[in-house]
C-alpha cells in the first residue's frame, strides 16, 4: 500500500535517474499530458522507472498498465491507484 | 573457383536431448523440455521456468580438473565438439594444425561461473571491495570467455585461428558464418565451429525479469514457450550447445566424408534501432535474408523450410513474420516455418547453432520439426508454422534466422550438398 | 581513449614524449590487493560527450567506446547519415564486457534482491554492447560483429573489418575498448597471476627487462575507421593513415604437447598475407607481456623471423598498461601514427635483458621514415595475432 502519493516532481526525479533527460525537452514545463515518446523515454526507461517506484514507494504496479501508460498523468494514475 | 563449405560432423547438447539422435527425437515428437527451474529456488523471480539440460559432466567424459575449472558452458562445448569430431570421422592428427581453427559463439560467457564466484568473493554482495583471497585460480577464464575457445582448441589440437564470437542471440549463427569465411578465404581447411551458453543463473533470470522478456507462465511450464501463438507472453530461457566440423568441400569429398549439408549463404545486418526493441517491419532481417539467399544463389521458391528465431515474445514473432513476408513474398505463405524454441527454449548465444543443427537434420531426414504449443495462432502471424506435429517434407534447402539484443539480424541458407547450386 | 591521453593527438603527444598514464588506482581503494597500479583514463566526463539518456544504461567502457567512435568518425570526416546505411558496420573486440556495471547489478541482486536488478542489465554488460550501441548511435545497419580473444581481439576485429570490406561493405568502425578497473574486475585479473605487484609506476611494467615481473592493467583502447579505398576516394578522402596490408592468427599448442608456440607462425602468416619479406618491415610493436617466459617466446619469435637485431621493436604500452581488448587496436593506432610522423615511440623504463637479441627502442623515440609496421598481440590461453600496416600510397 502506498504511504503517500507519488507526485509529478517525484516522477520527474525518478525518470531522470532511470534514463537521463533529453537535452531538447524541458521537463519542468507542462508535461503531464505529453507522450513519453516525445519526452524521450522508451519502454526500457518506463520499465526501469516503474521498478524504482516499486522499490521506493512499495507499490506493486500492474505490468501491462504501467508500460502502456503513454503520459505522465496516466502513469501517475496507475501508480497512485495501486 | 570459390571454395565451398560443408558440415561433416554434428554434436548437440540440448534440454531434453543430449546427442544428435536424442535431440532429433525430441523435435520430431514435438515434445517440450521446458520445466520449472530446479538449479536454484525460482520463487523470488517473475519467470520461474527454463529449459534445463540434464547434464552430468562425468558421464560425458570430463575429468575432475576439467569439471572444476570449466564453466558449464565450456563443458557443453567440449562435449559437443567431441561428438562432432567423432561423427565426422576426421583424423585431425594427420593434418596441419595451423589449418584447423576454432570459432565458438556465446552471448553471455561464463555467466554461471561468474555469478557463483561473485557471491563468494563479495560474501553475497556484502563487500564492494571483494576479497581476492577467495578467488578461484581459474577466475580469469570466467572473466574473459575466450577461454571456451581455448578448451575446445586444446581438446582437438587446433592451432589455427581461434576466437569467440559474441553477438548476443545471433552468436550461434554468426560464429558458424565467421568460420565459413575463414575456410572460403583459404585461411583454414577445417573449422570446429558452433556455440554454447549456460545462462540459467539468478542474475540472468533477474535481468530478463526486469524487462519482462521471459514468460511468467509458471503454472504451465511445459507449454510456456508459445512462438507465434496469440497467447504468447515471452521466451523461456534455455541452455545448450551445438558444434560442427566444417570442411572445405573438395577435401571432404576426397576423404569420402559423410556430408550433411553445404553452408551455402550467410549474412548479418543490424537494425540500429534499439538495444532490445524491434520495429514491426522486419526490414533489416529481410535484408540479411535477401543477401544470404543471393550468396546461396537461391530464390524464395527454392526455400523448403524456414527455421525461425521464434522466441515467443510479442514483438519478435510479429517482427519476424514481417521479415519473412518482405523477403520471401508470396512464397512466405507456401513454405513451412517453425520454431524449435517452442520445445527447447531460448539458449541465447547457443540457439543459433542448435537451430543450424536442426536445419541440417531436417535436410538429412526430409522432416520439418513442428512449433509446439501452437493452438491459437496470432492473426498477425498467419504463415504455416507447422503446429504441433512434425511433417514429412522434401527438404533440400533451409533458411535459418536469428535476431538479438543489440539489433543483430542474421540469416543462413543450408543446402543439401548434391543439389546445392551455391 | 588512453590512460596517457584522451584523443589521438593527446595520446600521441604523450606517447612520443614518454609520458606515462600509470599510477595508483583511484577508482577504488586498492590497499588490500597485491597489485595496486593501473593505467586509468583520466579527465573523462561522459556527460560532456554523450546525451544524459545514455548514461544510466552504459558501462564506463561503452561510454569510452561511443565517444571514441564519435571522434574517429569526425577524424575521418564521415557523416554516417550521408552514407548508405547497409554499407556501414561495426566490429569490436571485447574481453569482459561491461564488468563494472555487472558488478553493480550482481551486488544489487545478492545484497538486496532480484527486483533491484536494473532493466539495463539485459544489455549493458554483455560483450556485444559496444557494437550494438555504436551501430544504433550512427544508424549503421551493415554487417557487424564482436570478437573475444582476450588481448589479441583488437587485431582480430580489424582483420574482420577488412574481411567485411572485401565482401562489399564500405566502412567499418573497428577496434576494441575495455574498462574493468573495479574491485570485481581487479580480482579476476589478479587470478591470471600475471599482474605486477610493484608500487612504483616506473618500475612495475618492464617487458624484456631482466626485472620483468608482470604487467599493469589499463583501461581504454582505440577505434579505427576502416574503409574501402575506392569508396573513401569517392567521398573525398585525400589522405589516410595507412593500409591494412596483412594479417595472421594462430593458437598455441596445448601445454605439454611439445610443439612450438604459434606467435612466429602468426607473424609469418601476416607477412605472407601482406606479400612482404621480413626486411621490408620497419618496426614491430610487440605484445610485451612482461612475464619472462612469455617475453622469451616473443623475443625468440621476432629474432627467428627478422634475425638478431633485425628490426626495431617497441612497446609504448609500458606507458598505458595492457588494455585487454583495447590494447592491440591502440597499438595499431600507434603504429599508424609512427608511420605518419616518422617516429618510433620508446618502450619506457626498460633496460633490455642481455638474453634477448632484439633492437628494442628504449629511452628515446627513434626518428626516421617508416613505411610498414607489424603489430603483435597475444591473448591469455594461447591466442596469437599479427597485423601488418603500410603507409598510404
Amino acid at each position: 500500500m502506498t504511504i503517500r502519493e507519488v507526485t509529478i516532481e517525484d516522477l520527474k526525479r525518478i525518470l531522470r535517474e532511470s534514463a537521463g533527460a533529453d537535452e531538447n525537452v524541458d521537463l519542468d514545463g507542462e508535461i503531464l499530458d505529453t507522450d513519453f515518446d516525445v519526452l524521450g523515454y522508451d519502454s526500457l526507461a518506463l520499465l526501469e522507472t516503474a521498478a524504482r517506484i516499486t522499490r521506493e514507494y512499495g507499490v506493486t504496479l500492474d505490468d501491462e498498465a504501467a508500460t502502456s501508460a503513454r503520459t505522465p498523468r496516466r502513469f501517475l494514475k496507475v501508480v497512485n491507484s495501486g | 573457383m570459390r571454395r565451398r563449405v560443408v558440415v561433416t560432423g554434428i554434436g548437440i547438447l540440448a534440454p531434453g536431448g543430449i546427442g544428435a539422435k536424442d535431440f532429433w527425437n525430441l523435435l520430431v515428437n514435438g515434445k517440450t523440455a521446458t520445466r520449472r527451474i530446479s538449479f536454484f529456488d525460482p520463487a523470488p523471480f517473475r519467470s520461474q521456468v527454463a529449459a534445463q539440460a540434464d547434464f552430468d559432466p562425468e558421464t560425458h567424459g570430463l575429468g575432475p580438473q576439467e569439471i572444476r575449472r570449466m564453466d558449464r558452458a565450456a563443458q557443453f562445448a567440449v562435449v559437443t565438439t567431441r561428438e562432432a569430431l567423432v561423427d565426422s570421422g576426421l583424423e585431425l592428427t594427420v593434418r596441419d594444425p595451423y589449418r584447423t581453427g576454432v570459432t565458438i559463439g556465446s552471448a553471455v560467457g561464463a555467466t554461471m561461473g561468474l555469478d557463483a564466484e561473485y557471491r563468494v568473493v563479495s560474501d553475497n554482495g556484502r563487500l564492494e571491495l571483494v576479497n581476492h583471497e577467495y578467488a578461484v585460480p581459474h577466475l580469469y577464464d570466467y572473466f574473459v570467455p575466450s577461454s571456451f575457445a581455448v578448451e575446445v582448441a586444446w581438446s582437438v589440437g587446433a592451432e589455427g585461428p581461434a576466437t569467440v564470437v559474441s553477438t548476443g542471440c545471433t552468436s550461434g549463427l554468426d560464429a558458424v558464418g565467421y568460420a565459413c569465411d575463414l575456410i572460403r578465404e583459404g585461411t583454414a581447411d577445417v573449422m570446429i565451429a558452433g556455440a554454447t551458453d549456460a545462462p540459467i543463473s539468478p542474475i540472468t533470470v533477474a535481468c530478463f525479469d526486469a524487462i519482462k522478456a521471459t514468460t511468467p507462465r509458471n503454472d504451465d511450464p511445459e507449454h510456456a514457450s508459445r512462438p507465434f501463438d496469440r497467447t504468447r507472453n515471452g521466451f523461456v530461457l534455455g541452455e545448450g550447445s551445438a558444434m560442427f566440423v566444417l570442411e572445405e568441400l573438395d577435401s571432404a569429398k576426397r576423404r569420402n566424408a559423410h556430408i550433411y549439408a553445404e553452408i551455402a549463404g550467410f549474412a548479418t545486418r543490424c537494425n540500429a534501432f534499439h538495444m532490445t526493441g524491434l520495429r514491426p517491419d522486419g526490414r533489416e532481417m529481410a535484408e540479411a535474408i535477401r543477401i544470404a539467399m543471393s550468396e546461396a544463389r537461391v530464390s524464395a521458391e527454392d526455400i523448403d523450410y524456414v527455421n525461425a528465431h521464434g522466441s515467443g515474445t510479442k514483438q519478435n514473432d510479429r517482427h519476424e513474420t514481417a521479415a519473412f513476408k518482405r523477403s520471401l513474398g508470396a512464397d512466405a505463405y507456401r513454405t513451412p516455418v517453425s520454431s524449435i524454441k517452442s520445445m527447447i527454449g531460448h539458449s541465447l548465444g547457443a540457439i543459433g547453432s542448435i537451430e543450424i543443427a536442426a536445419s541440417v537434420l531436417a535436410i538429412e531426414n526430409n522432416v520439418v520439426p513442428p512449433t509446439a504449443n501452437l493452438h491459437n495462432p496470432d492473426p498477425e502471424c498467419d504463415l504455416d508454422y507447422v503446429p504441433l506435429t512434425a511433417r514429412e517434407w522434401r527438404t533440400d534447402t533451409v533458411l535459418t534466422v536469428g535476431s538479438g539484443f543489440g539489433g543483430f539480424q542474421s540469416a543462413m541458407v543450408l543446402a543439401r550438398a548434391e543439389t546445392s547450386v551455391a | 581513449m588512453a590512460p596517457n591521453g584522451l584523443g589521438v593527438e593527446n595520446y600521441w603527444t604523450a606517447t612520443r614524449n614518454g609520458k606515462s598514464g600509470i599510477g595508483r588506482i583511484t577508482r577504488f581503494d586498492p590497499t588490500g590487493y597485491p597489485a595496486r597500479l593501473a593505467g586509468e583514463v583520466r579527465g573523462f566526463v561522459a556527460e560532456k560527450h554523450l546525451p544524459s539518456r545514455l548514461i544510466p544504461q552504459t558501462d564506463r567502457m561503452t561510454r569510452f567506446a561511443l565517444v571514441a567512435a564519435d571522434w574517429a568518425l569526425a577524424d575521418a570526416g564521415v557523416r554516417p547519415s550521408h552514407l548508405a546505411e547497409f554499407g556501414m558496420g561495426v566490429v569490436t573486440a571485447s574481453s569482459s564486457g561491461g564488468f563494472e556495471f555487472g558488478q553493480g547489478e550482481l551486488q544489487n541482486l545478492w545484497s538486496k534482491g532480484s527486483q533491484y536488478v536494473s532493466a539495463y542489465q539485459s544489455f549493458a554488460w554483455f560483450y556485444a554492447v559496444n557494437t550494438g550501441q555504436i551501430s544504433i548511435r550512427h544508424a549503421m545497419r551493415g554487417p557487424s560483429g564482436v570478437l573475444v580473444s582476450d588481448q589479441a581481439g583488437g587485431l582480430d576485429a580489424v582483420a574482420q573489418a577488412r574481411r567485411q570490406i572485401r565482401r562489399g561493405s564500405k566502412l567499418i568502425v573497428a577496434g576494441g575498448v575495455d574498462a574493468s578497473i573495479c574491485p570485481w574486475g581487479w580480482v579476476a585479473q589478479l587470478a591470471s597471476r600475471r599482474l605486477s605487484t610493484s608500487d612504483d609506476p616506473d618500475r612495475a611494467y618492464l617487458p624484456f627487462d631482466p626485472l620483468a615481473c608482470g604487467h599493469v592493467p589499463g583501461e581504454g583502447g582505440a577505434l579505427l575507421i576502416v574503409e574501402d579505398d575506392d569508396a573513401a576516394r569517392r567521398r573525398g578522402v585525400r589522405t589516410s593513415y595507412g593500409e591494412i596490408a596483412g594479417y595472421g592468427s594462430t593458437f598455441d599448442p596445448k601445454p605439454g604437447n611439445g610443439r612450438d608456440p604459434g606467435l612466429r607462425q602468426a607473424i609469418q602468416l601476416a607477412l605472407h598475407n601482406a606479400g612482404l619479406v621480413p626486411g621490408e618491415i620497419d618496426v614491430v610493436f610487440a605484445d610485451a607481456a612482461a612475464v619472462p617466459a612469455l617475453d622469451r617466446i616473443e623475443a625468440a619469435a621476432i629474432t627467428a623471423v627478422f634475425g638478431p637485431y633485425g628490426v626495431p621493436v617497441t612497446a609504448p604500452k609500458t606507458m598505458v598498461g595492457r588494455l585487454c581488448s583495447g590494447g592491440a587496436s591502440l597499438d595499431l593506432a600507434a603504429a599508424l601514427l609512427s608511420i605518419r610522423d616518422g617516429l618510433i615511440p620508446p618502450t619506457t623504463n626498460v633496460s633490455l635483458a642481455p638474453e634477448y637479441d632484439i633492437d628494442l627502442v628504449i629511452a628515446q623515440p627513434r626518428v626516421g621514415a617508416l613505411h610498414t609496421a607489424l603489430v603483435a598481440a597475444r591473448g591469455y590461453g594461447g591466442f596469437n595475432s599479427a597485423m601488418v600496416v603500410r603507409a598510404a600510397e
